[in-house]
């Protein structure tokens, strides 16, 4: 950064649609690029290869869709963050909006170790990719959560290992939406669950006839959880606007 | 699907269908579409509907300028509307054809049915197995013959459409050259015969065969004697004998494209590129594109500057590439270059690239420029090991110069340089394979003055002789010969700081099964891709057998067509099509290549009359008319070197030979 206050910035977007099925790594090369084409002034890092100053939240699987994605940035100079959500937002593939901007404090703690819980809500299918039957999915949801343990077998650093995710799940209900939805809070620390690990989780404890795999996932909510309270990422950490005119 | 006319026929968005097969393929967002500078059109019967295909996968497809181009220039017309199709990877095609999804296009995703014309790009000819596998894939037969009046019509175009006789009877047409102004003229035939239900295919091919520059080739025969052809003549009188390329007079006229298409995955070349000229005449005797893109057309300046940008502005990318064949040699480039790296001062950066530099001092001059800070890899193209085989080939660098080159490029903190060379040239012997090993040893001692990491690494391709060049009479060099020169190259370079790095001989062996086949070869391309033998540019899923086995299959002799030297009066395959160049042109280089006879670039001395501005009555469009850096050939040096004799400028212009820095 040139010498200039720093402008630390965390913003809200959102994937969704067609633009699900990029790569986390996309998702940053065109954010990135929105920022270029939106004249927005990413400070940079010294050094041989400069790099822009953007710290990514929890990464969203490809395939999944989110309302809550968040992304902390640094800017090189002061920036109206008015009218930014809607500048980027144009500069962005179709299904990506940014949602929200706030300025952020400095040092606040990064995204990934900060966020304790996630949301996501779930359309399940049998393995086949057939309908599920509601009511029987709901006896079944009931029934896993009572179990002491839902051993699953997940792919860990490219392994397969048994794993119990019982400890993973804060809540799991199903919503009478159309096509039916399993609502899930997951912890994320110190590591995190995938939706699709819980519903296969369920669907083997319990004997789920057709098994259990994820048609649509969305993630709805992330959320710190500090002494006791729990914040939307945009109102933890940052600076009330009214300091960010005189900051230096 | 019903049998109403074309104009009936409901289109439908088959993204529904797609969706569900994404989860369980590789990189699923090569088949979403949605690049910024994409557009939706809205198709309807009075806009002729093109599917612009590139037979290879999306992150090699994509970036292709000229679909980019051709993408642009339909949809901007009220009669026409434009898409893309690129090959879907094997797992994807597998996934596709359990489900009894076609081909569809990544914009709307439409059938590819639904279209009037699959325009195919083709800029190699390993991926002709995989034109077959795309139309299969939309559901059209494969060969010409079987197709239905209503099927769409299957057009191609490309460098490699300049020998179109290995798929005379895939392709109902070709275009042969520049794309810009054609794709209008075709667009208007197309978009008659689409209004008229499309009824007759027979009429609408006919129509096509008399624009200039599109070759039909069913409505030509063949006739051979032997193994030989002794003449392919047209069956109509309306038909042209011989096709003629089409050519962009100026390239100011054409500014695309203008909306730059920008990926969502990672792609090759994931850059702004903005195409500075188009054409070559530095006379490299192996090299396709510099003999069939001619004259030299130079995009002015200031179009220069305003394409990057605009172009950096609406795509956010933070590299330019300047195209072309030869960077070096436009004639603003110091400027460009200068002015492009000091206007991005504080904003983060934009990187400036070069491909195709030259090897000299200038160009290490101009890399400088652009690479400010972390110079870590230069290339150069020096092709062949020696003096006397770089006279053969036309590509005039004296060991100094390239030494100068290299040594300007360590000296300024480069730490790596790669070297391109050609292996199986026209009168290439062993010493010429350890000139490479030799050039590669000075390079690294060079670079060691300046750095202990110096390295050099030797990237080697087997040559494939291209029609439409001074070595389309020469025999290729076979498997077993090009194997045992990249040997002897290994051998002479273990334990050095240069590193060898080599392209399948088998491979190259296909390729030049294809690059000079005529229409007998096209089963063999039916036959390997009926065997499973799609995406051949893939070392993964290529295999030598399947080519000789089908090459077996109908009784075809692979080295009659691969190592094969042709004499001076054979029929070639390709004779009726035209890029400009006289018969006598190309024989006469041949032989002043076999003599080692160098040529000067024609954009800066006198015409030596190739016959490409003269039949066409074109001319070179360049800003300057001085050569660089003192010499025609850019490096400084006249034309004697080693040669006893003096360099024959062809065509009755005596007169020039002096001023063109000739023997002395």
């Amino acid at each position: 950064m040139r010498g200039g206050a720093a402008n630390p910035v965390r913003l809200r977007y959102t994937k969704r649609g067609k633009v699900r099925w990029i790569s986390h790594r996309d998702v940053a090369r065109a954010l990135e690029r929105a920022f270029r084409i939106s004249e927005l002034p990413l400070a940079f890092t010294e050094g041989f290869s400069p790099r822009p100053k953007v710290s990514f939240g929890l990464a969203l699987s490809t395939g999944h869709e989110s309302d809550a994605e968040y992304l902390d940035l640094v800017f090189a100079e002061e920036v109206d963050l008015g009218p930014l959500s809607v500048s980027l937002t144009e500069a962005l593939p179709e299904g990506m909006a940014v949602t929200g901007a706030v300025p952020l404090l400095e040092r606040a703690p990064a995204l990934q170790e900060a966020v304790t819980a996630v949301v996501w809500q779930v359309e399940p299918v049998t393995a086949d990719g057939a309908p599920i039957d509601a009511s029987q999915l709901a006896a079944h949801v009931v029934r896993a959560l009572e179990l002491p343990t839902l051993p699953t077998a997940r792919r860990r650093k490219g392994r397969d290992v048994e794993e119990d995710v019982l400890p993973f799940i804060r809540r799991c209900e199903l919503r009478e939406t159309n096509p039916v939805s399993v609502e899930m809070e997951l912890t994320t620390q110190p590591r995190s669950a995938k939706p699709g690990d819980i519903l296969a989780g369920i669907a083997r404890a319990t004997d789920l006839p057709g098994g259990l795999a994820e048609a649509r996932v969305l993630r709805t909510h992330q959320w710190i959880e500090r002494d006791g309270t729990r914040l939307e990422p945009l109102v933890a950490d940052t600076r009330p606007r009214a300091l960010e005119a005189r900051a230096s | 699907m019903s049998r109403l006319g074309y104009a009936g026929r409901e289109m439908s968005d088959l993204w529904p269908r797609i969706e569900p097969l994404l989860a369980q393929v590789e990189k699923p967002a090569r088949y979403i579409g949605m690049e910024r500078g994409s557009v939706r059109p809205h198709h309807e019967v009075r806009r002729a509907a093109f599917l612009l295909i590139y037979p290879d996968t999306y992150e090699i497809g994509l970036p292709n300028q000229g679909l980019q181009i051709l993408y642009e220039i339909l949809n901007e017309r009220p009669d026409a509307v434009a898409e893309r199709a690129y090959a879907p990877w094997t797992d994807m095609e597998a996934s596709m054809r359990a489900s009894g999804l076609p081909l569809f296009s990544v914009d709307t995703h439409r059938a590819a049915r639904d279209f009037d014309v699959l325009a195919f790009n083709l800029s190699a000819e390993l991926v002709y197995t995989n034109l077959l596998n795309l139309v299969d894939l939309a559901g059209v037969a494969v060969r010409n013959e079987h197709r239905q009046p209503c099927d769409p019509i299957v057009i191609a175009g490309g460098h490699c459409a300049y020998n179109p006789e290995p798929l005379a009877e895939y392709v109902d047409a070709f275009v042969i050259g520049d794309g810009e102004e054609v794709i209008g003229e075709i667009a208007d035939v197309v978009g008659a015969w689409k209004r008229g239900g499309r009824a007759s295919r027979q009429a609408v091919l006919r129509d096509l065969a008399t624009i200039p520059g599109v070759y039909v080739p069913s409505m030509y025969d063949v006739d051979y004697d032997g193994q030989f052809i002794r003449e392919v003549r047209p069956r109509f009188d309306d038909v042209p004998a011989v096709v003629d390329k089409r050519t962009v007079a100026d390239l100011a006229d054409w500014p695309y494209p203008k909306r730059q298409l920008v990926p969502l995955v990672e792609v090759v070349h994931d850059r702004l590129n903005v195409e500075i000229f188009r054409g070559c005449t530095r006379g490299c005797r192996f090299c396709q594109a510099g003999m069939i893109t001619r004259p030299v057309r130079e995009r002015p300046e200031a179009q220069v500057r305003t394409m990057v940008r605009d172009g950096l502005a609406r795509t956010g990318y933070d590299e330019v590439a300047l195209t072309s064949l030869s960077s070096a040699d436009f004639s603003g480039i110091e400027g460009v270059v200068a002015d492009l790296v000091n206007d991005q001062v504080g904003t983060g950066g934009v990187s400036v690239s070069l491909p195709s530099l030259r090897v000299d001092a200038f160009s290490v001059k101009i890399a400088t420029e652009i690479q400010k800070v972390r110079r870590t890899g230069l290339t150069f193209a020096p092709e062949a090991g020696s003096w006397r085989l770089r006279q053969v080939i036309n590509k005039l660098i004296l060991e100094e110069d390239l030494y100068s080159a290299v040594d300007a490029a360590y000296s300024q903190g480069w730490r790596r340089v790669k070297l391109y060379f050609l292996t199986g040239l026209p009168t290439e012997m062993d010493e010429d394979t350890m000139g490479i090993a030799q050039l590669a040893n000075n390079v690294v001692d060079i670079g060691r003055r300046y750095t202990k990491q110096a390295s050099c690494t030797v990237s080697v391709g087997g040559f494939v002789p291209k029609p439409h060049t001074p070595f389309q009479w020469f025999g290729q060099n076979g498997v077993g010969e090009l194997t045992r020169k990249i040997s002897l190259l290994r051998t002479a370079t273990r334990g050095t700081r240069a590193q060898v790095k080599w392209h399948d001989p088998r491979a190259t062996f296909a390729e030049g099964i294809v690059s000079r086949g005529d229409r007998r070869i096209g089963r063999v391309i039916e036959t390997v891709w009926r065997a499973g033998g799609t995406f051949q540019e893939w070392s993964e899923h290529f295999s030598l057998d399947r080519w000789t086995d089908a090459m077996a299959a109908h009784g075809l002799d692979p080295d009659w067509y691969v190592t094969r030297h042709r004499s001076r009066d054979e029929v070639l395959p390709w004779d009726h099509i035209a890029a400009g160049l006289h018969h006598d042109f190309l024989w006469d280089d041949w032989q002043a290549a076999l003599a080692a006879h160098g040529l000067p670039d024609c954009r800066w001395t006198p015409c030596y009359d190739c016959g490409v501005c003269t039949d066409y009555a074109l001319e070179h469009v360049v800003a300057s008319p001085l050569a660089p850096a003192g010499g025609s050939q850019g490096t400084g040096q006249d034309l004697r070197g080693g040669a006893d004799t003096p360099v024959r400028f062809l065509g009755a212009k005596p007169s020039g030979v002096a001023s063109m820095g000739a023997p002395t």
